[in-house]
């Protein structure tokens, strides 16, 4: 087989010398357009798990390459200065010059024809070859010759970075994050060898250029930064490699193949740096493209197949962990108000990859210094044996949740004129014996016309009201659990058929008149809802009013107004469903007045030593709807207006809305509520363990979580 | 869970005249359901006709779309037909839709992709109420109608499933890509407040009888998906085609949480179901 490899980084390199050790029939050469030597940066990471493979790849550069390893098992967080320290994440750097040398040498012996200093500028000259492999990089040629084959995307980050090199040698891979006037800064600084360490400085776009670094030589560049971490420099310098402040690009491919042409390391894909894969995934690349190659002898697509299968999913992975990791860096100021320690945990867990239960088992003592922190904020008490954080106790007002686990069971759209049946009062009294510390009733209606379908319950009539009562008496009496009532008008989305054969669908006879802020219906079928006028916002105000004053006498121990998923008060909130033009349409204050003036009048009847929840909508998910910079500002005004908590959901404000497909979507919109309008947030969607629920708690993501009720069944 | 296999109604080299022999064994054999893909373009029969040729010959074996495309049809004609094939059939039919892959299949039946989701949530949204309301007979089976599967991978596809569907029908991949989407379809189904939980559906390709079962397979499938370019050579990579490999496969999907499992052949030839039977025993 005659392969050409047009790039002789570490993918290209690792890839000839691994064909050529499988097969010394094989004709391989790589092209490089620099000379020997020539490299950018300073030193590459590389996890266990990719020595692993090395090892197995080829034993003789592994051993060469181990040999000159720095290695670190730990990691350290350096904020408000304090360093913290978790340890066992098992890392190891090289030199990236050092690397080329091993593997050039090693591809020498090999007899692979490398060839530097060798422009490729178009692919005329490949038809002899067997397979052409494009390893040239971000700003692959090959790449884009072939671009309508690959399609290539290409994401430009908007942070801004610096790849020094220093002299002093870091005892840990080490996170540094300094503020100064201009704004926060941040270093990711590593050993490669036993003399030198990277030192990688980033900050968000505007803070450079306030810094004046936009305009500043490499020289006075240096000087800055030197002077802003000459703490954790203690007296080094730092040493410019010629690559300065540069903004990252994420290149995502749709496909790595173009008949016999294939694409790997950075030509194919890159990963943000701050989850430091490159190298290792461009290395992994040529593994299992010389693997195939073997696999599949003589078939060249098949093997180019077999390849990109393998690969595929596992690169995918990483760009998702890379992109959630950039977005925290991105947006790491936001949780400056953290304790050091839960701050390292929300650094370490930022990208998805590592959990409450990975560090655990990697660090148990720095597990329990963050398990300890959070049981202190919960309680006010130190103690040597804190409990995991899904299980601390949480305080709001004068009410005390035994722990963090919400529980809501599912609707059965049973209940007879709004009075709910025996049915859902067992399947309340399963959550709260479950061990659930709240359990949270579904829709309750505010009227008769306020409920959502036929078989919903409400909270507006003597029987109504009993029927809670005698719900509430058995879950106090038979479990610990504290209950919250959900309580709301179901507005444009009501008068529906019982949701067995599916949602929003409207009733056929026994219907009634529907109401929202514009006289728009929620799908084609729906009833057309009235504009409420100000007699039906005053009879709305007044039911919410009257229906809390219930939930008090029934002994509900929190309340939670509904503003989401397109119900009465979300028609107010939204641009898409609220085309008013009286005092309650148009700008988003005015949009807001309606739904706050009921949270007014609902927390004046709500008791002052129970809490007050709200359900918020964090984002319309359709283009023109709200975002989640209103939600931020929304939340701004139900603190002040005395609620506790936000239990953060998104969409169905229109029928049509594009929902995330994410595994838990709601995560990161309550996590910027949290820490953008700092009040506690309850979050669901998609959450299903318990280790889901530690990492999201103990990172401050969070205060509470839903827990999905139908993963224990 | 339960376990069915699909018809040759997309395998080339299989006669029409093959699906009632097909259909008779599967059922003789003990399988749960029959399951047929639908294509336009392609060497390929009709969804329900070939449907309505397997139910005349069997008694209990459910029948299902895996997926029938919504929106290259007109919906009271698909709601026609499926009602049809459920009433021939005494009330065994599953209806698994989606918008489908392919814009082949829209030009040659002369209807826009653009807008396609959102027509797809209305055709089911308006089969519902014709079954439930027989505006358009056969009067159903079973009240309400066949069961309503809804596949399909984006936010929107999930929301449409737990919206309008009984269960949700997955397009297909190792266990752990359906032990995904079963967790995104479960999340929906939450978040649109519906009781109970969904249906869940799965299916994998498979081709036994040695190398050359394997080869002509992989011939097929690679021919099949040749549509999405590249990922045409991975569909194939996947069919099962080792005892091994389709045992894993079939408890994979249990661990998972599948209610029904179809498996579709890849190869022309009934003892494909012979053989599969036995595997599964």
């Amino acid at each position: 087989m005659r392969v050409l490899t047009i790039g002789g980084g570490p993918a290209g390199l690792y890839l000839a010398l691994l064909l050529r050790k499988a097969n010394p029939d094989h004709e391989v050469t790589v092209l490089e357009r620099n000379p020997p030597g020539a490299t950018f940066g300073w030193g590459v990471v590389f996890s266990e798990e990719t020595l692993g493979a090395l090892r197995d790849a080829d034993r003789t550069t592994f051993d060469e390459i181990t040999d000159t390893f720095a290695t670190w098992d730990a990691i350290d967080v350096r904020y408000r200065g304090e360093t913290l320290r978790s340890r066992g994440h098992a890392f190891s750097a090289i030199a990236r010059v050092q690397l080329l040398g091993i593997l050039q040498r090693r591809c020498a012996s090999l007899d692979v024809d490398l060839r530097f200093e060798t422009e490729v500028p178009t692919l005329d000259g490949v038809g002899g070859y067997d397979l052409v492999v494009g390893a040239d990089g971000v700003n692959s040629t090959v790449r884009r010759l072939g671009e309508d084959a690959f399609g290539p995307s290409l994401d430009v980050h908007t942070t801004k970075y610096a790849w020094f090199g220093t002299d002093l040698v870091f005892p840990a891979f080490t996170f540094v994050f300094r503020e100064n006037e201009h704004g926060l800064f941040q270093v990711h600084a590593y050993p490669f060898d036993g003399r030198t360490s990277t030192f990688i400085v980033e900050c968000p776009g505007g803070v450079w250029q306030r810094a004046g670094l936009d305009e500043a030589s490499e020289a006075e560049s240096m000087a800055y930064c030197e002077r802003l971490f000459a703490e954790d420099l203690a007296g080094h310098r730092l040493r410019s490699n010629r690559s300065l402040w540069t903004s990252f690009v994420t290149v995502r491919n749709r496909t790595w193949h173009d008949g016999r042409i294939v694409l790997v390391g950075d030509a194919a894909h890159t990963a943000h740096f701050t989850i430091g894969s490159g190298t290792k995934l461009a290395m992994e690349d040529a593994v299992a493209l010389a693997d195939a190659l073997l696999q599949e002898p003589g078939d060249v697509p098949a093997a180019i197949a077999r390849y990109e299968a393998e690969r595929q999913p596992v690169v995918e992975r990483f760009q998702r962990a890379a992109m959630e990791s950039a977005s925290y860096f991105e947006h790491v100021s936001r949780y400056a108000r953290f304790e050091p320690i839960q701050f390292a945990f929300n650094l370490l867990t930022r990208s998805g990859r590592i959990s409450h239960l990975n560090l655990e088992l990697r660090d148990p003592a720095f597990v329990r210094d963050v398990d300890a922190g959070f049981a202190f904020a919960s309680t006010g008490r130190t103690s040597a044996l804190a409990p995991a954080p899904m299980f601390a106790p949480l305080r709001l007002r004068g009410l005390e949740l035994a722990n963090r686990v919400v529980l809501a069971p599912p609707p059965l759209d049973a209940a007879t004129e709004g009075v709910i049946g025996d049915r859902y009062r067992e399947a309340l009294v399963d959550a709260g014996s479950i061990g659930a510390g709240l359990v949270l009733t579904e829709l309750a209606a505010v009227s008769p016309e306020g409920r959502v379908t036929s078989g919903s319950p409400g909270m507006y009539d003597p029987a109504g009201q009993s029927a809670w009562a005698d719900l509430l008496a058995e879950v106090h009496a038979r479990t610990p659990a504290r209950m919250a009532l959900r309580l709301g008008h179901a507005g444009r989305r009501g008068a529906t058929r019982p949701r067995a054969a599916g949602a929003d669908r409207p009733l056929r006879t026994r219907g009634w008149p529907l109401l929202s802020a514009s006289a728009i219906p929620f799908t084609r079928r729906s009833g057309v809802p009235s504009e409420a006028t100000p007699g039906d916002l005053a009879r709305v105000t007044e039911a919410f009013a009257a229906s809390a004053r219930m939930a008090v006498v029934v002994g509900f121990d929190a309340l939670e107004l509904d503003m989401g998923s397109g119900y009465l008060l979300a028609s107010f909130l939204s641009p898409l469903t609220n085309l008013r033009s009286d005092a309650f349409g148009g700008s988003p204050e005015a949009r807001r007045r309606f739904p706050l003036e009921v949270v007014e009048a609902v927390r004046a009847q709500w008791p002052g030593d129970r809490p007050l929840a709200v359900r918020v909508s964090a984002s319309d998910l359709a283009t023109g709807g709200a975002e989640i910079d209103d939600a931020i500002a929304l939340a701004g005004e139900l603190v002040r207006r005395g609620v506790d908590l936000l239990h953060v959901v998104a969409g169905q404000t229109i029928e049509h809305d594009r929902p995330d497909s994410g595994r838990t979507p709601l995560v990161p919109y309550a996590d910027r509520i949290r820490n953008e309008a700092n009040e506690p947030t309850l979050v669901g969607g998609g959450i299903t363990t318990g280790d889901q629920m530690n990492t999201i708690l103990a990172a401050g993501r969070a205060d509470l979580c839903l827990l999905d009720p139908r993963s224990l069944t | 869970m339960r376990v069915g296999v699909g018809l040759p109604s997309t395998v080339p080299g299989s006669p029409g005249s093959a699906i009632v022999d097909w259909a008779r064994r599967a059922e003789a054999l003990g399988l749960a359901s029959l399951g047929v893909l639908d294509r336009i373009v392609y060497d390929s029969l009709e969804p329900f006709v070939t449907l309505a040729a397997a139910a005349s010959v069997t008694q209990r074996i459910s029948l299902v779309t895996m997926v029938v495309i919504g929106p290259i049809r007109s919906t009271a004609l698909l709601a026609k037909q499926a009602g049809s094939v459920d009433a021939i059939s005494g009330g065994r039919l599953s209806l698994g839709v989606s918008i489908g892959a392919r814009a082949d299949d829209y030009e040659a039946t002369e209807w826009p992709t653009t807008g396609r989701g959102r027509r797809l949530s209305e055709q089911l949204a308006t089969f519902r109420a014709q079954w439930e309301e027989e505006a358009i007979g056969p009067s159903p089976v079973r009240p309400g109608g066949p069961t309503l599967l809804v596949g399909g991978s984006s936010g929107e596809a999930f929301a449409r499933m737990a919206r309008h569907g009984d269960g949700y029908v997955h397009g297909g991949g190792p266990p752990r890509a359906f032990a995904a989407a079963v967790a995104k379809a479960l999340a929906a189904w939450t978040d649109l407040e519906r009781p109970g939980r969904p249906e869940l559906w799965g299916q994998g390709y498979f081709a036994l009888g040695g190398d050359a079962a394997t080869e002509a397979g992989a011939a097929y499938l690679r021919d099949y998906y040749a549509f999405t370019g590249p990922f045409a050579d991975r569909i194939a990579a996947g069919n099962l085609t080792s005892v091994g490999a389709l045992r894993e496969f079939v408890r994979g999907y249990e661990e998972a949480g599948c209610d029904h499992l179809v498996l579709l052949p890849t190869v022309a030839g009934v003892e494909q179901v012979d053989r599969l039977a036995e595997v599964l025993a």
